[in-house]
């Protein structure tokens, strides 16, 4: 998520394969290194929710997409 | 005249020396350091780009896809509430309510999430107003001159973060006594809305499913 923009594409590939689950695992770092938070939306039956990860092994194995935003900070 | 006017010119040069070479080198020290070559100085002045301007069609554009995003994440009740009603409620999953003083005795509570606004805790069977809890997602990088996230964009990162990690954010908001931001009224009024709607979508599940 980004001001002016909403949602964008940073990267993309298949975790069972070996090359793309690396350059998945540092572009995940890198996003958390900036400083932003990293969240996984899942549903069970109807429900939805999502699930804050901290780092890649977090991820579960079956999630289409990581959702990255800005940390939350206390408001005025 | 001319050597007169040459020497005097040389030892002004020589008075003003100790005032000029410290701000040529600090000049010369901060364009090293930013990786800018000293005759690119005027150029990459010149290219500097000034801060994007509001743009409402670029605005409108990534409400669009933060929608088109939140949609996707949150359950056909809770889109169908934030499309109808402007805002989504979440229930509050800590037994002892949600942290900050805004003890609900055990009772049920939940959560109202606005965009840009604070979030809103009250108690699910009667309505009492607990706290507001103010809380930002801000992008300091600004990309588009702004720190702010598209509205949809705010409610989703609140959703994520409370249906995630509720204690966390809480923690981290500032708790407010009601009123502070949100009108008490307008609120009750948003709950008793909310009220009707889920009459009217009971009324109408039996259709839905046929």
């Amino acid at each position: 998520m980004k001001p002016g923009h909403g949602e964008v594409l940073i990267a993309e590939g298949d975790v069972t394969r070996v090359d793309d689950e690396q350059r998945l695992v540092e572009e995940f770092r890198r996003q958390l290194d900036s400083g932003l938070w990293a969240a996984v939306p899942i549903s069970t039956g109807d429900r939805r929710q999502s699930v804050m990860v901290r780092s890649f092994d977090e991820v579960p194995r079956d999630a289409d997409r990581v959702i990255f935003f800005p940390r939350a900070a206390g408001g005025r | 005249m001319l050597l007169v006017l040459a020497a005097t010119a040389l030892v002004a040069l020589a008075l003003l020396s100790d005032l000029i070479i410290p701000r040529v080198d600090s000049l010369w020290r901060r364009y090293r350091a930013r990786g800018i070559h000293p005759l690119r100085w005027m150029s990459a002045l010149r290219d500097h780009e000034p801060p994007l301007a509001y743009d409402p069609g670029r605005e409108r554009r990534a409400e669009q896809r933060a929608r088109a995003l939140l949609r996707s994440c949150v359950n056909e009740e809770e889109w169908a509430m934030y499309r109808d009603l402007g805002f989504i409620r979440v229930w509050g999953a800590q037994a002892e309510g949600p942290a900050g003083g805004a003890d609900t005795g055990g009772a049920a509570y939940a959560y109202l999430i606005y965009p840009h606004r604070p979030i809103l805790a009250y108690l699910a069977q009667t309505h009492r107003l607990l706290a507001e809890y103010c809380v930002e997602f801000l992008d300091q990088t600004r990309p588009y001159g702004s720190a702010r996230l598209p509205e949809s964009d705010d409610v989703l990162a609140k959703w994520m973060a409370l249906t995630g990690d509720e204690r966390r954010l809480i923690s981290m908001a500032n708790m407010h006594l009601p009123g502070r931001q949100l009108d008490p009224a307008q609120v009750t009024r948003d709950l008793w809305r909310l009220k009707q709607w889920e009459r009217a979508r009971m009324r109408e599940t039996p259709a839905r499913i046929s």
